[in-house]
């Protein structure tokens, strides 16, 4: 290398001829052009591009020209650097590209593969459910109401109009709570329906009072395929002024319709509650066949046994003694209820055969319903 | 109630096409619950005929006794000869009249009778039991044998009426009335629009002084008595086929003559009977209630200590009755050779629902009539139906009446009640207009008189119409609920769910979330588990509340905690092949009271007042919310990504910081012991409940000894929480933190504290040392290696990040920062800081 001129000498450069810069021009395009890997593209960048290139040498000799000579040399200096700076980007673009798609074929995974570390918990489907009806009726305006499990009797009995010797009472088959010093007589129960609370709704809430009671209910049945001793209820109760039985019927058809979709209607056949005057056993046309396996024995349905409705459970109209005992004035309100077990229509709406599969907290029956029915 | 249609048929003219299942739709429409149509005789197909036995010839040599019969059964079979029957039976003799069922002919379940070899002769056919004809029990479990009478030859489907339908009723407690052939009659007649002939219509003559002598001393627990006598009945006398077949067929097993008629009278007309021996009964006949000490040996051999509330049937000696339950032994008819009764005094009363219910609830005695009497029988009937059983007696018996007629009755008046014209309306939402209400409850017997506001006198047969509701539940029923239209009140708006319900659906979601699989479990348990669970003797969990009556008496107490039927759940599941396991449940659990009450009876003519509530809630156990998990196997599964790793305590107290995340509570987590847990593996966890530290429950491994004794996975975990005090404790808003963007300054501290201190009271020192300048602190390593650190050392290892709200921090700054929590943990905890 020469050592930058001191002195004004016009002497012409040796590196900044023309043709010697098209040649390390040319090399170093070549050089790129001919390397096969990133690393042989670094190397031949440092040797061409790099401070001791022979450019980058040359580029330095035209501070050494003569003034009228510098704007020519500089000119003739940049464009080779430019078009070697530009086809090493062109290169390395080039082999980055062929790395990448190698590289990322080679990173390829089999996204088949399980990844179960921490298999999915599940709420059980009885909550669930709970919760999906308890949303029907909230959006329409109803508050859900709560209530002891262990039951004072005037609660789940007196005041729903079952007095200590009506029948229905002997026939609640009611798990009796031992009173003090074990003797069998303490006035409290299991509560054989969620009926007490709304008992509790009314004294405790203003009037209109529009509320839905789930919870756990209890009686003394033997647990078996189609029983169980600690069950499940969704009970509503409507008292404000001027409700009618329609307003039941409607009521009762919204939530068949918001559960198990549009069309769906129910029907009423009188019977008989203590706490209900009028009474009715509740159906539902069978949301599976709607109705059209009846008189069909080519096309049986096994949800409703070809009959065409599915057994929901009882309402009727708030009987005015119970409104009466509960302060409320009967001339002036009037009130809907019904009831209907949860573990029947989990059942019926997801094809449960076996209530003891709801029971007896199997990881198997439950996770396959997630978080929400 | 099991209704035959061919004795429905009786009072009501239906079309003869009508089938059960047609009736049962018109029935199930009008409210009566008609559950099944039973066909009778279903498959069955003839030749079925009457033969008399004429040889027995007893076949030996065969494990059992066997007979070869010939029998007569005239032209039946077409020759006229002797049939020959192979025959297993023994309860019939040469000259008795059976049911021959001859081959061609098929019996019910498709049974397909043909001449066949057996027991080494040829039987022609069968001699039928009642069981083979599907005619339920007679009492004798063996062949059919006829009266005498009864003609060879003729067809026995017809004679026995074998082909039938009966409805089978469920009826309700208001409708006592429909437990007998005229209260159904009755509701088929209004539902066909049909005419009906009542049976309780009859003459009966009027009371007379011959009567037998009674003398009712207790006219509210018996406000009508009937008494009549009939003499002269033949001890020879049986029931006939008839009769025999109509109580099969309600369901009752025939027993003798008389007994037979007083149950077809009950089924008949609804009214309940008792036919006392007369030659038995001392003198007066007297109603009253029982005295101390009085014992009463009821008809089904029961010796019963009467209490003073029972109402008696008497005679001079004493009690010969429970009056309305069950007749006494001591006067029990009867028709054994030895001792025939050939005169009976006949009760028909009325007797007051609730004294029946509750001597049949004391005694434990429900019979046919005393679920009669609970539900309401006509009093007008009662004379009727004494008429009524007096004609059976004579006509079947040969018996003579008496002339004598007692009766007995209280002074009452109809029951009448006064409603609008337009009450049904109103409740039903519908305008049917008064003519209408009118015509439906004249249909269903009552007197109706006024214009816009009804007098309404109820029949006698209907006890259930008491109020203006009742009456329009008839109108709205027989106009039919499938006309009801269908409206949507407008409700008040809600509030949506509360705060707690929100949280109970939270803690649901976060635990399944997080891999837990919810369970419900029964709340009974045994208290032998107290101590499967290592419980100490004055552990509050072991006072429970008990059950009278459980389902099982091994757990007769309610759960004090949720343990016991969550591990249950996952022994079940364990043995199911289920190993890796983590499941949840909330739920109640129950306290009693330090002070424990009886919940009294409150009136239900009034609201109880707030005193009345407070006491009955007072009386009722306490029922925390409880939420509970447990562990087993492995928390992460093995796989191609490498090593599983096993639940342990860790898992489970984490758990309750997950509950507590969504209450919104800081949950105060410290080394404790406690029972079931192991007690190096167990977390004490508390919170903060207005200002107050309350420890809420516990969590980490099981105690080995616990794991055994349940049989249980090894290394099980478990975690159990007050949720409702973890509620308590949480905040209800959440204030959102103030976010800096300056740039953080990270300091990593590594200190070495004795192996017994908590990581909790290091990081707390820390936290408190390095001020308001500390953004998070993060443990990241623990390390214990008795050759660096020293024996009984261990080394934490920190994160803290540094950050101010208003400006970069410097590096000095961060590092007094750390100096200062370095400081403090070493002042507190004795941390040395290592280098």
């Amino acid at each position: 290398m020469s050592a930058p001129n001191k002195s004004y000498d016009p002497v012409e450069v040796e590196a900044l001829k023309p043709q010697e810069i098209e040649r390390m021009r040319d090399e170093a395009l070549a050089a790129f052009a001919a390397a096969p890997s990133l690393d042989a593209l670094q190397e031949a960048k440092t040797a061409h591009t790099g401070g001791t290139s022979p450019l980058a040498l040359a580029n330095r000799e035209i501070g050494a020209l003569p003034p009228q000579a510098k704007a020519a040399a500089g000119k003739l200096v940049g464009q080779a650097r430019g078009a070697v700076n530009k086809a090493l980007a062109g290169r390395q673009a080039e082999l980055e590209a062929e790395r990448d798609a190698r590289v990322l074929v080679e990173e390829a995974v089999d996204v088949t593969l399980p990844h179960d570390r921490v298999p999915a918990g599940a709420r059980h489907p009885l909550t669930t459910l709970s919760d999906r009806i308890e949303d029907v009726f909230v959006a329409m305006g109803y508050e859900v109401a709560e209530g002891p499990q262990a039951e004072a009797e005037w609660f789940n009995f007196d005041a729903l109009n079952i007095g200590p010797d009506h029948p229905a009472r002997g026939e609640a088959d009611t798990f009796f709570v031992e009173g003090p010093d074990g003797s069998a007589d303490s006035g409290v129960v299991l509560r054989t329906h969620t009926s007490p609370v709304q008992i509790r709704s009314l004294l405790e809430r203003e009037l209109p009072v529009y509320v839905i009671c789930p919870g756990r209910v209890y009686r003394t049945d033997e647990l078996d395929a189609t029983h169980t001793p600690v069950f499940h209820q969704v009970e509503l109760l409507a008292v404000d002024e001027g409700l009618t039985m329609a307003d039941l019927k409607g009521t009762l058809d919204h939530m068949v319709q918001s559960l198990f979709g549009a069309g769906m209607k129910t029907r009423l056949r009188p019977n008989f509650f203590p706490f209900t005057e009028p009474s009715a056993e509740m159906d539902m046309v069978c949301y599976v066949c709607r109705g059209e396996s009846v008189g069909n024995p080519d096309r049986p349905c096994r949800t409703c046994s070809s009959e065409g409705w599915i057994e929901l459970g009882g309402c009727g109209m708030v009987n005015p003694k119970v409104l009466a005992a509960c302060g409320v004035d009967p001339e002036k309100y009037s009130g809907f209820a019904f009831g209907f077990g949860i573990e029947r229509m989990l059942m019926f709406r997801h094809n449960v055969e076996d209530m003891r599969d709801m029971v007896e907290g199997d990881v198997r029956f439950t996770r396959p319903f997630g978080m929400e029915i | 109630m099991r209704i035959p249609l061919s004795w429905l048929r009786e009072y009501v003219d239906l079309p003869a096409t009508e089938t059960g299942r047609d009736v049962q739709a018109r029935l199930v429409a009008a409210g009566l619950e008609v559950e099944t149509v039973e066909q009778l005789g279903d498959g069955l197909k003839g030749p079925l005929v009457v033969g008399q036995v004429l040889t027995i010839e007893e076949l030996e040599g065969f494990k059992k006794p066997i007979r070869f019969c010939t029998v007569d059964v005239g032209a039946a079979n077409g020759s006229g000869d002797p049939q020959e029957i192979v025959c297993g039976a023994r309860n019939f003799a040469v000259g008795d009249k059976v049911v021959v069922v001859l081959p061609g002919a098929e019996l019910p379940g498709g049974f397909a009778i043909s001449a066949r070899k057996t027991y080494g002769r040829t039987s022609h056919g069968m001699i039928c039991s009642s069981d083979e004809l599907g005619m339920g029990d007679d009492g004798t479990k063996g062949i059919i044998v006829l009266p005498p009478e009864t003609e060879v030859g003729k067809d026995a489907i017809e004679l026995l009426e074998l082909v039938d339908e009966v409805l089978d009723i469920a009826v309700t407690a208001n409708r006592g009335d429909c437990l007998s052939l005229r209260g159904v009659a009755r509701e088929t007649a209004i539902a066909y629009g049909l005419p009906l002939r009542d049976p309780a219509l009859l003459d009966v003559p009027g009371p007379n002084a011959h009567g037998y002598p009674v003398r009712v001393s207790d006219p509210i627990g018996c406000d009508r008595f009937t008494a009549r006598t009939v003499t002269g009945l033949s001890p020879e006398a049986r029931s006939p086929i008839w009769l025999r077949r109509r109580l099969q067929k309600v369901g009752m097993r025939p027993i003798s003559l008389a007994v037979d008629i007083t149950n077809y009278v009950m089924m008949e007309l609804g009214q309940p009977l008792h036919a006392y021996d007369r030659s038995l009964v001392q003198g007066t006949v007297g109603v009253r209630r029982a005295t101390e000490g009085e014992k009463l040996t009821t008809l089904d051999g029961v010796e019963r200590a009467l209490h003073t509330e029972d109402l008696v049937i008497t005679d001079e000696r004493g009690p010969i009755g429970l009056a309305g339950i069950m007749g006494g032994a001591d006067t029990e008819i009867a028709d054994d050779a030895g001792r025939a009764t050939t005169g009976v005094v006949i009760e028909a009363a009325h007797f007051d629902a609730v004294s029946v219910a509750r001597s049949a609830r004391r005694h434990k005695l429900s019979s046919e009539a005393s679920r009669r009497f609970e539900r309401g029988v006509d009093p007008q009937a009662a004379a009727a139906a004494a008429q009524r059983t007096v004609d059976l007696l004579v006509l079947l018996a040969g018996g003579t009446a008496e002339a004598g007629v007692t009766e007995i009755s209280a002074p009452s008046a109809p029951h009448t009640i006064s409603v609008p014209a337009d009450h049904p309306d109103k409740v039903a939402g519908v305008t049917y207009g008064r003519e209408t209400v009118v015509r439906r409850l004249q249909q269903i017997g009552c007197d109706v008189y006024g214009q816009d506001e009804l007098i309404v006198t109820v029949p006698s047969w209907r006890p259930d119409l008491a109020e203006a509701n009742d009456l329009a539940e008839e109108v709205i029923r027989l106009e039919g609920y499938e006309n009801l239209p269908s409206t949507l009140p407008r409700p008040r708006s809600g509030h949506g769910l509360t705060a707690r319900q929100r949280l109970h659906r939270r803690v649901g979601r976060a635990l399944a979330g997080a891999g837990y699989v919810e369970a419900l479990s029964y709340p009974f348990l045994g208290e032998q588990v107290f101590d499967q669970l290592l419980l100490a003797d004055d552990d509050p969990a072991r006072r429970v509340v008990r059950l009278v009556n459980p389902l099982n008496d091994e757990e007769p107490a309610l759960r004090t905690t949720m343990l016991p039927g969550l591990l249950a759940a996952l022994r079940r599941n364990d043995g199911r092949g289920s190993h890796d396991l983590a499941l949840f449940e909330t739920g109640l659990v129950f306290h009693p009271r330090a002070e424990r009450t009886v919940a009294a009876a409150l009136p239900v003519d009034r609201r109880p007042t707030a005193e009345e509530i407070a006491a009955l809630d007072a009386a009722l156990p306490d029922q925390p919310r409880h939420v509970a998990v447990v562990l087993a196997g492995a928390r992460e599964q093995a796989g191609w990504w490498g090593k599983g790793r096993p639940a342990d305590w860790a898992d489970a107290i984490e758990a309750a910081r997950t509950v507590a995340r969504e209450a919104g509570a800081e949950l105060i987590v410290r080394g404790g012991q406690y029972g079931p847990w192991h007690p190096g593996r167990t977390a004490e966890l508390a919170v903060v409940v207005d200002g107050a530290e309350r420890v809420v429950g516990h969590a980490g491994e099981l105690h080995p000894r616990v794991l055994k004794a349940l049989g249980l996975p090894d290394r099980t975990c478990a975690m159990e929480i007050d949720l409702d005090l973890v509620a308590a404790a949480g905040e209800d808003t959440v204030r959102a933190p103030r976010i800096s963007t300056f740039p953080m300054a990270t300091q990593d501290v590594a200190l070495v504290v004795d192996a017994a201190v908590p990581h909790a009271d290091v990081e707390a020192a820390l936290r408190e040392g390095a001020g308001e300048l500390l953004e998070s602190i993060r443990l990241f390593d623990v390390y214990e290696n008795g050759a660096q650190l020293g024996e009984g050392k261990k080394s934490l290892a920190y994160a803290l990040r540094f950050r101010a709200a208003d400006r970069t921090l410097t590096v000095d700054e961060a590092s007094a920062a750390r100096d200062a929590a370095v400081a403090l943990a070493a002042e507190r905890a004795g941390a040395v800081l290592r280098s």
